[in-house]
Parts: C-alpha cells; sequence; structure tokens
C-alpha cells in the first residue's frame, strides 16, 4: 500500500481526511506518525463539538513532545475513535485504518477542493524535505 | 537572525544514522535516531552510545586549585582522593546554583570540571572571579575535548574488548587519565547521567569519528546502538537526576533540590554556606518531590500544578517513562505537601489531572 492512499485529501499540517456521503474520517498521515515517534496519548474532542477549518481538534503526543490536531474542515464531530485511548500505538501501526481520530459531518463540502490530493501531498513533504 | 549552531565532530555522522537534529543550548544536536523508546530501553537493558561533546571543560591548577574548589562549590572537595570525581553545586552568593558539575580530582593541584554546555561562559567567568588573588590557573578547555558516553549494563564488556586496562578496578566516580583506545589518548570516567552503570571518554575532537565507529562495532552484538538528548533527558528523569533550568538555577538551592548530599556545610565557609546553614537550621519551606500522574495523558514542563484549588507552582519535568510505563515528573513543594502519597492536580490543556507523590528516584538499578 502507498504511504499517502489515494482515496484521501491531505492538509499542509499532515491530517488526512476520507470522505463518505457527508462525513469525513480523519487521521494524520505516515509522514506526521513518523516524525512524532511511538505515540503514547491522543487527546480528542466530545462527540457533538463543532469546528471551523484549521481548528485545534486535539492533540497526539510521543514521549518528547505534544503536538496539535488541526481539523481539515468545518463541521461537527459524529464519532471519535475510542480504541486510542488504550491502544494510541495504532496511529503509529495503522495510520489510515485502525489509527483514525474523529468523523467530521461538514457543514460546507466546497472546502475539500482547497485540500491536497495525495500526489500533491507526497510532492509537498519531498519539497520539505529538501 | 538566529546565531548559527555549533556542530560536534559527529555532525556528519549524526546524519548518516538518520539522527533527528535539534537546537540544544546553541548545539545541534540529535534528539533521536530510529526513536526515543528503543534508544531508552537499550540503555535500560543492553548499552547506548551518546554523543555529547556539547557539555563544557573547565580546568583549575595550581597551588590554590583545593581552595578555590572549596570555595565555589558546596561538596567537599577535601574528601576527593586522586582520580575521585564527585557530583557538586557551583555556588552563587545566596547559595543557590550557578551550576551543576562533575569534579574530578586528578591531583591536589589539578582539577577537572564537567560543566552544562548552556552554562560555560557564566561558569569560566564566575571561576575567574573568584581566582582573583589565588595561585590558580582556571582554563576553559570546553573546545578541547570532544566527549562520548558508553552507557548501560553491557557498556563495561564492550569497553573491555577494547583495551588491557582491567576496568573492573575503575569504580563508580573514578577516573584513569589517559587509557588508550584505538591508538587515541583517552580520560576516561565511570561516570554518567542515564542511572545506569556506564563511563564517559573525553579526548581530542578530531578523533571523534574514529572513536565513535569503533565502539559501535565493538558493541553491535552486545545491542549497542546510537542514543540521542531525547532518550538522556527520560533516562536521567526516572533517576531523578536534576537538570540545570529545570529542577535547580540561581533561585533553587541544594537543599531544596533535595540535593542535601552534595552539601557539606560542615566542611567549613563557602560560597553561600551562611544562606545554606540558617535554611537548615530554620526548615526548608519548600522541596523537590517526584509524582506519578493518575491518568494516562503526559504532563510536561511548566504545566500548572493545584492542590485543593490553590496554585503550588508548575512541573519542572515531566515526561512519560518509557521503562515503568507510567508518566511521571518533578516539582517543588511547600514542605507540608511533600509527604509520599499527598493527592494533587496538574491542569493539562484546562483539565484538572490527578496525581500523587511518590518516592523517588522512580527507577533505580540492581547493584551488580
Amino acid at each position: 500500500m502507498s504511504n499517502y492512499p489515494d482515496d484521501c485529501y491531505y492538509t499542509k499540517d499532515h491530517e488526512w481526511i476520507r470522505v463518505t456521503g457527508d462525513t469525513g474520517r480523519v487521521g494524520i498521515t505516515h509522514y506526521a506518525q513518523e516524525s512524532l515517534g511511538d505515540v503514547v496519548y491522543v487527546d480528542l474532542p466530545k462527540v457533538g463539538e463543532s469546528y471551523q477549518s484549521g481548528d485545534p481538534f486535539g492533540s497526539v503526543e510521543s514521549v518528547k513532545a505534544v503536538s496539535e490536531l488541526f481539523i481539515p474542515v468545518s463541521g461537527e464531530i459524529v464519532e471519535i475513535n475510542g480504541q486510542l485511548a488504550d491502544a494510541p500505538e495504532l496511529v503509529n501501526s495503522s495510520p489510515y485504518d485502525e489509527g483514525w481520530m474523529v468523523t467530521v459531518k461538514f457543514s460546507n463540502t466546497g472546502e475539500l477542493d482547497s485540500l491536497l490530493s495525495s500526489t500533491e501531498y507526497e510532492d509537498f513533504i519531498k519539497e520539505g524535505k529538501l | 537572525m538566529s546565531e548559527q549552531l555549533k556542530l560536534t565532530a559527529l555532525g556528519e555522522t549524526h546524519r548518516a544514522l538518520g539522527g533527528k537534529m535539534v537546537d540544544f543550548a546553541g548545539w545541534e544536536m540529535p534528539v533521536q535516531y530510529t526513536g526515543l523508546i528503543p534508544e531508552h530501553m537499550a540503555v535500560r537493558t543492553a548499552a547506548g552510545l551518546f554523543d555529547v561533546s556539547h557539555m563544557g571543560e573547565i580546568e583549575v591548577r595550581g597551588r590554590d586549585a583545593l581552595r578555590l574548589m572549596q570555595l565555589i562549590t558546596c561538596n567537599d572537595v577535601a574528601k576527593l582522593a586522586d582520580r575521585q570525581i564527585h557530583y557538586s553545586g557551583l555556588m552563587t552568593e545566596q547559595g543557590t546554583f550557578v551550576d551543576d558539575i562533575l569534579v574530578h580530582r586528578l591531583h591536589v593541584e589539578h582539577f577537572f570540571c564537567c560543566v552544562n554546555a548552556s552554562n560555560v561562559d557564566k561558569d569560566f567567568a564566575w571561576f575567574q572571579q573568584h581566582a582573583a588573588g589565588l595561585e590558580v590557573e582556571v582554563l576553559n578547555s570546553s573546545s578541547a575535548y570532544s566527549q562520548l558516553a558508553l552507557q548501560g549494563p553491557k557498556a563495561v564488556q564492550i569497553l573491555q574488548t577494547l583495551t588491557d586496562f582491567d576496568l573492573s578496578t575503575l569504580k563508580y566516580y573514578w577516573c584513569q587519565p589517559e587509557i588508550e583506545f584505538f591508538g587515541v589518548k583517552v580520560f576516561l570516567t565511570r561516570t554518567g547521567y542515564t542511572g545506569e552503570d556506564g563511563f564517559e571518554l573525553y579526548f581530542a575532537p578530531e578523533h571523534t569519528v574514529a572513536i565513535w565507529e569503533g565502539l559501535m562495532r565493538a558493541g553491535k552484538s552486545e545491542g549497542l546502538i546510537p542514543a540521542g538528548l531525547g532518550a538522556r533527558n527520560t533516562l536521567r528523569l526516572e533517576a531523578k537526576m536534576a537538570l540545570y533550568g529545570h529542577e535547580i538555577d540561581d533561585t533553587t538551592t541544594p537543599l531544596e533540590a533535595d540535593l542535601g548530599w552534595i552539601c557539606k556545610l560542615s566542611k567549613g565557609e563557602f560560597l553561600g554556606s551562611d544562606v545554606l546553614n540558617r535554611q537548615k537550621a530554620e526548615g526548608l519551606k519548600r522541596k523537590l518531590v517526584g509524582f506519578e500522574v493518575d491518568d494516562r495523558v503526559p504532563v510536561r514542563d511548566g504545566y500548572p500544578i493545584r492542590h485543593n484549588g490553590q496554585d503550588l507552582g508548575t512541573v519542572t519535568s515531566g515526561s512519560p517513562s518509557p521503562f515503568l510505563k507510567k508518566n511521571i515528573g518533578l516539582a517543588y513543594f511547600p514542605i507540608e505537601l511533600t509527604e509520599i502519597g499527598t493527592a494533587f492536580h496538574v491542569l493539562v490543556r484546562g483539565r484538572e489531572v490527578p496525581a500523587h507523590v511518590v518516592p523517588t528516584p522512580f527507577y533505580k538499578r540492581a547493584k551488580g
């Protein structure tokens, strides 16, 4: 599998969103989990909270540091991944599947247009590495 | 424009090993290579090799060397034998820390001090200022040495394959000048900042790559891996070793920092000894304690502490403990709240997280 699946949209803050109907599942990218190292804690919002795109909605912690999570699109949190409380390491081992963080119900589907495709995101992190 | 970061002789080596480089006290240093947790665990169970060449070295020579050392540090330097080492505090006139240092007595007229990278210039000026009128020469020899730390239960085995010198005769906190490794003269000390057995090697910087690579080769079969400053910090925290700028600084005394064992008030007058004597006689108002968090969320340096709605200051160092798999930390508490088991809260992103005072060190190695 690619490190950057092409059924997701990406942000420059290293989140992905995978869209189904009017909701999207959100997590952090392979690049982000690798840079963080072993994830030991994930702080997630409560179901029902609403955010504007780009708002911090939680945080992810390695032994060394805390990193904020930013929501890719505006909307309401309709689901959180409760498994991460007991198994935060899923963010490292399965960033696009079992390590997902929240499901957000969009308030504005048009916002997806401003996100990056997998190839655009891959180019973006390659540039950053130069 | 920020100042140019200093590089140790291993800058290229760290990058080639995949080291993630960060700014530490003006030096570009590796915070981790493969990952903080595996590096931490390697030091607890096998061995890790650290580049600590950013550390400073200050040497004191001359007839009054002992006198100067006794005046400016709080431990009793007269108790050291030749080649013996102790941990000490470089004191202000208020009995607080200019720095925490390792004092190596080479002989009665030559002391070698290992000091924090961030404090070298300040320390050197302090040594010089108090050397005025004494028959003593103070030398900042920081750029004359690279320093590597080989730490962990396998450190002695690994190093023994590289020398005929019987390392079992070099006890903890003793040193041996001029042992040859890979044809290079090394000042070898049995010291470290990890809570494990281990060695620190000081030598001329031009040999750094050869010695690093030689040690890595010799230790590979024993599980030796390179370890970064991230693991160094979690290792020292588990062992409750103070970090300057966190647990100790020029507002804290050794007594408050629970370092009474390096504070030898019986040795006679030294900088700040009047303050420390008074503090001892009157009793401490606050003391450094260790705590465990009763929650999965880690607490970090600077997080606020509350007890019954009252602010108690902030966490001096806090982190997940990779070995104990708990969230731990250190903080100053009013003396009446320092009892083991005292419950309180740490404020994490606006949430009150429960924690309680525990005995320290958090981790202590089994003596072999």
